[in-house]
């Protein structure tokens, strides 16, 4: 099975390889989305976890047990059509055609349920009209 | 040529609101179906247009004088740098700056989330823009320190005066390294993964004026959601090279200086940009007003992207170092269908210029012609053209 998680974590758990144990101890294909850390060291880690059921489980399980807090993943990529100036640059990353161009009017738009939140368009909108939206906690 | 109109003639059909005015899109249907000299006789104005980064843009600014007066050395507008080497209180603004403090390429690659760009954006938009100027001190400017929120309207004068825009042609980017490189042309994925091209093609003005016959100094536009001019050719300003029968340049060749009132621009039309490690620059939208004289305008701007080719340069080491290559041209049609063939590669496109807003500023511009609100002008003076004598030069290497 596969699937993507938030885990929020304090100073003390930020010292840990958590990831290694997850790969070593639980069998699992960790696939880190996005990384979170504030200086105080605490933050969060947004992961996919793939891998037999029996693994997945015994990964969530360790990490419960280190103290991270684990959610299910609510994040979304935010498309401004507002800030949006149509150039198009985005759809040339966008893996999925989440993001794509209709080539008779070259406008741009964005279908949320193709998108993966893979975030390579964060990096080449000019506009910054795309966001990664998260649903994430203040303090842990 | 059995179709002579003078710029009075078309104005006057402009004034009575009977001028036949298409786009350079639509125009190229027409002569289809109708050739050229029907079309040419037909119709009176073809406006162009494009919207993309234009980094050698900005805006000189006349804030008035505080009390007690004072002759500004620096000036920054929400922590940009205004260039303060002129009068007492005028300032330029470029689009490019960034805030003295903004880490820059320090953690590579870089945001640039702000700069002078979106500065003249924020201006524009009304919003309130922080002021702070530092001064010297003389016996009639004695002020040292001005520090102030301001808006578009509290200001003097604001008007932009963009050194180069609308560069006729322009490289499109590749990355033959194993990196993934950050350019001013986008996010460029190594082994050639991506092509990225700027350009409205065939809406883009100076595609469809390629010898600069009817636009020159002087010439009317739209800038910027506004009304603005061509003040004189712009920085490295090339027309002397190679190009096609159609009178195309087959790379970078002829650029504007464009000039118009901020006051009445539209925030839609300057767009503050962030170039991911490249920096932080502005969209400006420009469209040209192109006068049918006669049949050879209109032929100019009949020009269709499959007729319009630019160069594909590598941005890891050919462009910055100039080390020779060539890697062929590309059309814009086949740019603009996604997708376009390097050395048998089949590699994706990426637009850096707005073609559906290009589209939106010739369809504007063809409004205000036949409203009645905006007129032709012939122009003051040429630009120089294709068969002037420049030299593109370089930075002396080696002295001092």
């Amino acid at each position: 099975m596969k699937n993507k998680i938030v885990c929020h974590f304090s100073a003390a758990q930020s010292e840990q390889p958590i990831v290694y144990h997850l790969v070593k101890n639980h069998d699992l294909v960790v696939n880190i989305l996005k990384a979170n850390i504030n200086p105080q060291k605490e933050g969060y880690l947004v992961i996919e976890l793939e891998g037999s059921k029996k693994s997945y489980e015994g990964g969530l399980a360790f990490l419960k047990e280190v103290g991270v807090i684990v959610e299910p993943l609510s994040e979304t990529i935010l498309w401004d059509d507002e800030i949006c100036i149509q150039c198009g640059a985005c759809a040339s990353f966008c893996p999925t055609d989440a993001l794509s161009i209709d080539r008779e009017s070259m406008l741009v738009s964005f279908e949320n349920s193709k998108c993966i939140v893979c975030g390579m368009c964060l990096d080449c909108c000019p506009t910054r009209a795309i966001a990664l939206h998260f649903e994430v906690r203040e303090a842990v | 040529m059995a179709v002579q109109k003078s710029y009075e003639e078309i104005n006057e059909k402009i004034r009575r609101g009977e001028a036949v005015v298409v786009t350079a899109e639509e125009v190229i249907d027409i002569v289809a179906e109708k050739g050229i000299e029907k079309a040419a006789r037909e119709i009176d104005v073809v406006t162009t247009g494009t919207f993309g980064p234009m980094c050698s843009s900005g805006a000189f600014i006349n804030f008035g004088h505080a009390n007690p007066r004072i002759k500004m050395k620096k000036v920054w507008l929400n922590g940009v740098e205004a260039y303060g080497g002129i009068a007492a209180v005028d300032a330029y603004i470029g689009a490019a700056q960034l805030p003295d403090n903004d880490p820059e390429n320090k953690v590579y690659p870089g945001r640039f989330t702000y700069g002078g760009g979106h500065v003249i954006h924020d201006l524009v938009a009304g919003k309130e823009v922080r002021l702070e100027a530092v001064a010297y001190g003389t016996d009639c400017y004695p002020n040292k320190k001005v520090e102030s929120v301001i808006t578009l309207s509290d200001v003097n004068e604001a008007f932009l005066f963009n050194p180069r825009n609308a560069y006729q042609n322009y490289n499109c980017a590749v990355n033959l390294s194993d990196r993934t490189i950050y350019t001013y042309m986008g996010i460029l994925k190594p082994r050639v993964g991506n092509a990225s091209y700027s350009t409205s093609g065939q809406l883009s003005p100076l595609f469809n004026d390629p010898h600069y016959r009817t636009t020159g100094i002087g010439t009317r536009i739209f800038l910027g959601g506004g009304v603005g001019y061509v003040a004189w050719n712009g920085t490295q300003h090339h027309p002397n090279v190679p190009r096609g029968e159609n009178g195309v340049p087959l790379g970078g060749a002829g650029t504007l200086s464009l000039i118009g009132d901020l006051k009445q621009m539209d925030p839609n039309w300057l767009v503050g940009l962030s170039y991911i490690g490249y920096g932080a620059t502005m969209a400006v939208g420009i469209g040209i007003p192109i006068p049918i004289l006669d049949e050879e305008m209109l032929k100019y701007t009949a020009v269709k992207d499959e007729d319009i080719f630019c160069p594909i340069v590598d941005y890891s080491e050919q462009y910055p170092y100039g080390k020779p290559m060539d890697l062929g041209k590309a059309n814009f049609k086949e740019l603009k269908s996604g997708r376009i063939t390097i050395n048998g590669k089949e590699v994706v496109t990426t637009p850096q210029s707005s073609y559906p807003r290009a589209r939106q500023i010739a369809h504007t511009l063809k409004e205000w012609i036949r409203d009645g609100k905006f007129e032709i002008t012939r122009p003051v003076a040429p630009l120089p053209g294709a068969d002037a004598d420049i030299v593109f030069k370089s930075i002396p290497q080696n002295k001092g």
